[in-house]
């Protein structure tokens, strides 16, 4: 079992779980992934690691309830355990001075974005940060982040704060500006990285995106995370998740993403169901 | 002198229409007349060829006399001082192209049923005994890690720790077994079997570390230098190969190895009290003609599909499949497409795959594998609708201990260089056996090159 050592809601369904996994956090490098599983009946998800810490022992991930496993590991808190965390999965991204690198950070992926660009800070690199999410309240890690850029924009889509809008719009900005950028990594919902990966295309500048597609083992066991780059068929758990967002065939990623709606859908209510039994059990005094 | 006997015992089944709709194994295995009956018919002759076909050499006969003298426990005995896992190995070896096959009785067609009688003894075992107490061996103070634990690695780490070894195994998945667990069916291979024998294994004192991917978490080489005397590679063959014909990444095509492992590891069949999901195709189409084919076939079928088409590019005589899953696959009712091979995949506006094209083929001259060569029937191109494809086309070994162990030599299709007798690679202090090294093969020739390597890793270890 591994246990959680503190769980902090950064947002009310977006949640930070620090697990104490020892030999993992010795190895973890920034975007790499753990995979998941809550219990016996639970499936194997992957979470990108938002940070590490060798001495203490742990591993931290940020996730948003979005399905069954994530909402149901949102009624775990500090001092219960998981059965399974595996890990660390996948290449680390590229981290080495490329001047100046701008980081894009679509919704809770701030989290993951965090690690490497504190890497690439420490490295020496100029980075300017942009964080975007739908609305203020789904902000989080803004000043964790500016601690490690040159220079931070934020972004929301109703503009309940910071400027109102997408993160490709000031991107877009900075690129027909007269500041050099050397890379991009954009990391966020598929649709965001696409939309970067579409306006840094024709200023040519290399884009870096961290893919999410479907997995189960994430080993390289199954090819259930098989996505085209480049017209070539890549397992994203073992020669990702980072590639080349200029490469990626964005429609395959997003239709794939989308095999399991119907399922994931009646696993979801199927859940809800249950626990809307027992807290109504629970209103009426029973076990 | 007695008149032989050539009547094998046949082993009851399921009905093929009952079993088709549940997961319970299909073979029952003997009752005890019938393994008596079935053990009798062996004239215990002196050339003992069975044994020399057995890639453990387990001593048949004399389990096999045991058996008949109805003193079980030396049965067991005898089993398990050569097989650590006979409940697996009279399941799913097979047994007619190995000990059965040399039987003094198979020149007339009666070979005895080693592999119903086999699995009788390790049933009986599992019904009557409980685990065997176990003898703890004296310890030799030397630590050995053992990477997978699929048939080979089980095995291997068995053996090294009954000669007094320090065994620990470490398991990327989050159970033991390997293919055992996420490849072979509950209705061919009941998953208690399978944790009742990794139970025995470990009872022998070895530990087993889940959720540990080696090459990730550890390294060979950190491995040696933590201690470890000795490694042994027993990783198997976990990548899955594609066809590459176009359509191939459309939504409901899956490698065998996905379907099987969201079924049978996930238990995907009892979605949604299990959150793993797996789509329940209609139509199915699995292209393949081997094993692992044949079990895609007949889980599709149990989850409910309507067809399930076998599509084999070669005919049935060239069919790598088991006879005996072959015919279990026909008799419930999937659809043998012959000389058949998919040219592409066309989908829906979702990317859901709907249909497959197919060429017609035929046979040419032999190949390198001496079976002969498919050759495509030019215009013969056909559609038919499918809703789900799963690509049941072989694997080969996972790149990942390869791309992290300097010095460790590979050959054709990632596998990792061994010495055939011993298991020896090419870096000092690690061995290597099963798939890894032999690309995909049996259940019992991994365990044999487990056997192989752990007599070789404990002669190494005495003498340093």
């Amino acid at each position: 079992m591994y246990k959680i050592l503190r769980r902090e809601d950064l947002t009310p369904n977006i949640h930070l779980y620090k697990f104490e996994a020892p030999e993992v956090a010795r190895k973890a490098k920034p975007g790499q992934f753990v995979v998941i599983r809550i219990d016996e009946r639970g499936e194997r998800i992957p979470l990108t690691v938002a940070d590490w810490d060798e001495k203490e022992g742990s591993i931290t991930v940020v996730c948003m309830e979005v399905g069954t496993t994530t909402q149901r590991l949102a009624t775990l808190g500090t001092g219960d355990a998981i059965a399974d965390f595996v890990g660390p999965l996948g290449r680390p991204t590229e981290i080495e001075k490329f001047g100046t690198v701008c980081c894009v950070a679509g919704g809770f992926a701030v989290a993951v974005v965090m690690p490497i660009a504190r890497a690439l800070k420490q490295e020496g690199n100029e980075v300017i940060s942009i964080l975007g999410a739908r609305n203020k309240d789904l902000l989080f890690w803004e000043d964790e982040l500016r601690r490690v850029s040159d220079q931070l924009i934020v972004t929301t889509d109703d503009g309940s704060y910071g400027r109102k809008g997408l993160v490709t719009e000031p991107l877009k900005e900075i690129l027909e500006s007269n500041h050099k950028v050397d890379r991009v990594i954009a990391i966020g919902p598929s649709i965001m990285m696409k939309f970067c990966s579409l306006t840094t295309k024709p200023f040519g500048v290399k884009t870096i995106v961290s893919l999410n597609p479907i997995m189960v083992d994430g080993t390289g066991m199954c090819g259930c995370c098989r996505v085209s780059v480049g017209g070539v068929t890549r397992f994203a758990c073992v020669d990702g998740p980072d590639f080349d967002g200029h490469q990626v065939d964005w429609d395959l990623l997003l239709a794939r993403q989308k095999t399991y709606l119907g399922e994931e859908k009646r696993s979801l209510e199927r859940w809800q169901g249950q626990c809307g039994e027992k807290s109504e059990a629970k209103s009426r005094g029973e076990k | 002198m007695a008149k032989l006997n050539l009547n094998r015992v046949e082993m009851p089944r399921q009905k093929p229409g009952v079993r088709a709709k549940n997961y319970n194994e299909v073979a029952l295995g003997y009752r005890w007349e019938q393994a008596l009956e079935e053990a009798q018919r062996c004239i215990q002759c002196p050339k003992q060829p069975c044994k020399a076909g057995c890639p453990v050499q387990v001593d048949i006969p004399e389990f096999i006399l045991a058996l008949r003298d109805n003193n079980m426990e030396e049965a067991v005995r005898i089993m398990k001082s050569k097989n650590s896992l006979p409940g697996i190995c009279g399941r799913v070896c097979p047994q007619e192209t190995q000990c059965e096959e040399v039987c003094t009785l198979a020149k007339k067609g009666g070979q005895i049923a080693i592999g119903r009688l086999e699995r009788y003894v390790a049933d009986w075992e599992r019904e009557h005994m409980g685990a065997l107490p176990v003898k703890p061996a004296k310890p030799s103070g030397k630590k050995v890690a053992v990477v997978g634990s699929g048939p080979a690695g089980l095995t291997a780490a068995a053996d090294l720790a009954r000669l007094g070894h320090a065994v620990t195994i470490f398991e990327a998945l989050h159970v033991a077994g390997g293919v055992l667990m996420y490849g072979i069916p509950e209705f061919r291979l009941p998953k208690a079997i399978v944790q009742g024998e990794v139970k025995y294994v470990a009872s022998l004192g070895v530990d087993i570390k889940l959720d540990s991917v080696v090459g990730k978490l550890l390294t060979i080489d950190e491995l040696l230098k933590n201690g470890y005397d000795a490694v042994f590679l027993g990783t198997g063959a976990g990548l899955p190969m594609f066809i590459g014909c176009p359509g191939e990444n459309l939504n409901g095509i899956y490698s065998a190895n996905e379907f099987l492992t969201r079924v049978n590891l996930m238990k995907a069949y009892r979605f949604p009290e299990y959150d793993t999901p797996v789509r329940i195709g209609r139509r199915v189409a699995v292209i393949g003609g081997g094993n692992v084919a044949m079990d895609s076939a007949r889980c599709a079928l149990r989850l409910g599909a309507e067809k399930v088409y076998i599509v084999y590019r070669r005919s049935e005589a060239e069919m790598p499949a088991r006879r005996e899953e072959v015919e279990n696959a026909k008799e419930e009712g999937i659809i043998f497409k012959l000389l058949t091979n998919p040219k592409q995949f066309l989908g829906d506006e979702k990317n859901n795959v709907c249909q497959m094209e197919c060429h017609e083929m035929e046979l040419g001259e032999p190949d390198e594998s001496g079976r002969r060569r498919p050759v495509i029937k030019e215009g013969s191109e056909f559609k038919f609708d499918v809703d789900v494809v799963i690509v049941a086309l072989g694997t080969t070994p996972n790149p990942l201990i390869a791309q992290t162990t300097p010095g460790l030599e590979t050959g054709k299709g990632g596998t990792v260089v061994a010495d055939e007798e011993t298991g020896q690679t090419k870096k000092k202090k690690v061995w290597a056996g099963g798939d890894i090294v032999t690309g995909a093969a049996t259940v019992i020739s991994a365990m044999g090159a487990g056997k192989k390597a752990a007599a070789d890793i404990d002669k190494f270890l005495r003498n340093s």
